[in-house]
């Protein structure tokens, strides 16, 4: 199982894929509606790219209030 | 359906519906492709009464109030229909509010009894302010096994044997607090009979009738007036079916309009503006003749329904859009807040019609509706059987505020008497909304009262109205306010309207962007044009129900922004 900062640069890979960004504009504990001027439904498609990545099943309201990568991150370590 | 007339309360007519309709569905629900319940009227009766019954022997007495704080699923209408039997008021909360509003509500309401998703009780006892909580009973939903409720308890275990009393309840009596938008911190909770929610029901399904074998897809928050009256007691008493997701993530819910052959959805119009835009993109794939034998297709299906829709021809014209809605779609019900006519058009020209209203909490569910006969893109329709409307003071052009007298105009607010005064004057409620009666009696709406400006010509300027002249400008979302509406001036002077911007990810304000809003600026008559821009850096604030939360707006705006930072067009 992989740890818990190698899912989070996994995410922060990914999200930076995703969002077309360079992955070092993405910071782990950074408002990332901010930083990428996403809104919620923009979120749910990433969401769903993570669980087919990662194998896993995020509940939607999982998202709820979360807005930066470290806790998405340990939701989805939760869950592996 | 069954005789509303015949009723004097909401538990009474569902308790009937249980009985005649016993055999036919009333409720799916899946979780992403799976689907977890399915449920006929008769076992919807035997999950709900051990429940009322344990709750009876839990106190809850007529009048009582108890909350529901949940997502769309079968427990919320199993504990509704519990709460309604045994004569409580019910209290929907919103469930997208913050823990601390919804406690604040839970205090406001006074209620006895919460019914709540576990992982929102999760969030709640987190909350600081959940010391002070009042709440006698916490039933919680779903929870893990072994989960510490903080002195809740759980929902599936709370059920107890024999026949529970049905309590019943006089027109009269209050069937729901429901809290309104817009509150700025003063909680408002509009306080709804059963005899409002019954005469609603009636008005609608007279109008939109539902009956055994309709799907219904309740994607709304079920708190919300609409989806509570169409996704709940709409279909309930009509014998149809309500199907409920458990994720809202659009790749689920396209699939389930097939999967269910859904009739009906209603939706807010963000998301039928969005549905539009990828129908749009997909029609702009096509091979060139099958888009031009497509965008035929739909000519000739708009020419042949012009005067009313014809929901067997458009199927057979327009077979490949039809399809990719599960094929029985019979139209996209939506209100709460404006909608381009482009896109009501859009939608009416392939043969699923938006039947859009206007309506409001402390109206009940709708006003007016639109009957589709014919079909009019530029108005909200006409006002709903048994619904008077007026326009008081209208100007020149007929505009006026819209006063509403119905019998499903709320009570009254609750504990603020001095706020009812002020809403509900002679029997008639003020709705704050500017309005003109069209012909064929169909209402165009212009605008909220407080967020407009008055020319020195003296005309009235409504900034939703000027909106429109701004669509499909290529930024994330953008809204025109009245200068003063953000920035308050009590003296008088000349009124200036503002665009607030919020830019996409990445995206500058560059001269092609500046540009584009100028020259749509300078379309407009110079009456109507706004004076300044301001880019805003947070996303707009918006409601349960997706209507940007303008006074939240505004006021956060006014306190953090000057108005000299205001940019000149």
């Amino acid at each position: 199982m992989p740890t818990a900062e190698q899912t989070l640069n996994e995410i922060l890979t990914l999200a930076a894929a995703h969002f077309k960004v360079p992955r070092e504009k993405l910071s782990p504990d950074e408002d990332f509606f901010k930083t990428l001027g996403i809104d919620s439904l923009q979120t749910l498609d990433l969401l769903t790219k993570l669980e087919n990545h990662f194998h896993v099943e995020l509940p939607d309201y999982e998202l709820q209030g979360v807005s930066d990568f470290r806790t998405l991150a340990g939701k989805i370590q939760a869950r592996l | 359906m069954l005789d509303l007339q015949k009723y004097s309360c909401l538990g009474a007519a569902l308790r009937d519906a249980l009985d005649r309709y016993s055999g036919e569905t009333c409720l799916i629900e899946a979780d992403r492709d799976r689907e977890k319940t399915r449920l006929t009227y008769s076992d919807f009766k035997e999950i709900s009464l051990p429940l009322a019954r344990a709750l009876e022997d839990a106190d809850l007495d007529a009048g009582n109030r108890a909350a529901i704080l949940m997502t769309n699923q079968s427990k919320w209408l199993i504990s509704a229909y519990a709460i309604f039997y045994s004569g409580g008021v019910l209290v929907p909360l919103d469930y997208k509010l913050t823990a601390a509003e919804q406690l604040q509500l839970l205090e406001h309401s006074k209620a006895k009894v919460l019914v709540v998703e576990y992982y929102l009780w999760l969030a709640i006892t987190q909350s600081p302010e959940f010391r002070n909580i009042k709440t006698k009973l916490v039933l919680v939903t779903e929870a893990p096994l072994g989960a510490d409720l903080a002195g809740g308890f759980r929902w599936e275990d709370f059920k107890r044997k024999g026949a529970p009393d049905f309590v019943m309840r006089q027109p009269d009596d209050v069937a729901c607090i429901v809290y309104s938008s817009g509150t700025g911190g003063r909680p408002k909770g509009c306080v709804l009979t059963h005899e409002n929610y019954l005469e609603q029901c009636r008005a609608l399904t007279a109008w939109y009738p539902f009956w055994p074998g309709v799907r219904y897809l309740s994607i709304l928050p079920t708190n919300h007036a609409i989806d509570f009256m169409v996704g709940f007691i709409g279909p309930f008493v009509c014998g149809a079916c309500v199907v409920h997701l458990r994720t809202l993530r659009p790749e689920f819910v396209r699939d389930a309009f097939v999967r269910y052959r859904i009739t009906y959805v209603a939706l807010v119009p963000m998301i039928v503006k969005n549905l539009e835009r990828g129908l749009r993109a997909k029609f702009d794939e096509l091979p060139p003749w099958k888009r031009a034998l497509l965008h035929a297709q739909i000519t000739a299906n708009r020419v042949l329904t012009r005067r009313r829709p014809n929901v067997k021809l458009s199927r057979i014209l327009l077979s490949g859009v039809h399809r990719g809605f599960g094929g029985e779609l019979l139209a996209l019900i939506t209100g709460g807040a404006f909608l381009e006519p482009s896109t009501l058009q859009f939608f009416y020209d392939l043969g699923i019609p938006v039947v859009n209203g206007y309506g409001l909490t402390e109206a009940g569910t709708s006003l007016t509706l639109n009957d589709l006969k014919p079909f009019r893109a530029d108005t909200v329709g006409k006002p709903l059987p048994g619904v008077e409307l007026r326009i008081l003071s209208p100007d020149a052009e007929g505009v006026g505020e819209v006063a509403a007298r119905s019998k499903t105009v709320m009570s009254h607010y609750l504990d603020d008497p001095e706020l009812t005064l002020e809403t509900i004057v002679d029997g008639w409620l003020l709705t704050g909304d500017l309005g003109r009666f069209e012909s064929g009696g169909h209402l165009q709406l212009f605008g909220r009262k407080k967020n407009m400006i008055v020319t020195e010509g003296g005309k009235n300027i409504y900034p939703e109205d000027i909106e429109t002249a701004f669509e499909g400008l290529p930024v994330k979302e953008y809204a025109v306010f009245a200068a003063n509406y953000i920035w308050p001036k009590k003296e008088l002077g000349r009124e200036t309207l503002v665009l607030v911007l919020r830019l996409d990810e990445n995206q500058k304000l560059d001269s092609t962007l500046l540009a584009e809003i100028s020259a749509r600026n300078r379309r407009l008559p110079d009456f109507k044009r706004v004076a300044g821009y301001r880019i805003w850096e947070k996303d707009f604030p918006r409601t349960a129900s997706m209507k940007i939360k303008r006074q939240t707006l505004a006021e956060e705006m006014g306190k953090s922004v000057e108005r000299e930072a205001m940019a000149e067009l």
